[in-house]
């Protein structure tokens, strides 16, 4: 068992990531305010690009842009452990910009909400959506 | 990476995580979630994704939390929970 002690410790990064990932998520189920739900969703996908990011990130290792390159790098062999791996940094710069264009709509459609309700509140808009 | 700053920027990240879900005013909920990305930014730099940092610190960090406080501006501040 306390061979597993120092892996559930290292692996800090995550922890944190789960964390968050469950913070944004019981925002989204069970706050009621429509623009807190929307705080929670973004809180879930930045664990998501948290995972990544903590995936290609290695101790002892440098940026990844090559040293001594000079326009002669295709010539020198590349040593992979000196450089963090890029390729998640790639794959979530995308999910960056993906991320502000649904928080974009989601805003948009809180505006378009409170204009019709005069309210925020998901129960005082079910209640009205009841009524009519 | 250099494992301290990590850790405490995880912590700062976690209490603002929650900050920003537990505040009563929408637009202290909006200034915490700017403060929230923007940590996320520096952890993105410690873990030497710089690319990811300032596209985080500009879109994240600043259109943001432009939209959240122009959405909170066209609506209502109030919030139940």
């Amino acid at each position: 068992m306390e061979q597993y002690i120092p892996l559930f410790l290292t692996k800090y990064n995550y922890w944190v990531y789960i964390a968050l990932m469950m913070i944004g998520l019981w925002a989204m189920i069970a706050k009621n305010n429509l623009v807190k739900k929307i705080v929670g969703m973004n809180i879930f996908q930045t664990a998501i690009i948290l995972f990544y990011v903590s995936i290609g990130a290695k101790y002892g290792a440098t940026i990844p842009i090559l040293q001594h390159g000079s326009g002669h790098g295709h010539e020198a062999a590349v040593r992979a452990a000196d450089y963090i791996n890029p390729l998640p940094h790639v794959l979530m710069l995308t999910a960056i910009v993906v991320s502000v264009a649904t928080l974009g709509v989601a805003l948009a459609l809180v505006i378009r909400i409170h204009q019709r309700h005069r309210t925020l509140e998901e129960d005082e808009i079910l209640e009205q959506l009841r009524e009519s | 990476m250099i494992w301290q700053i990590d850790l405490a920027v995880l912590i700062l990240v976690l209490i603002c995580a929650v900050g920003a879900l537990a505040v009563k005013d929408l637009m202290g909920a909006a200034i915490l979630f700017g403060a929230y990305s923007f940590l996320m930014c520096i952890l993105w730099a410690v873990m030497g994704a710089v690319d990811v940092a300032f596209t985080e610190a500009s879109v994240g960090a600043g259109v943001s939390t432009v939209f959240f406080v122009a959405a909170v501006f066209r609506t209502s501040r109030r919030s139940k929970d």
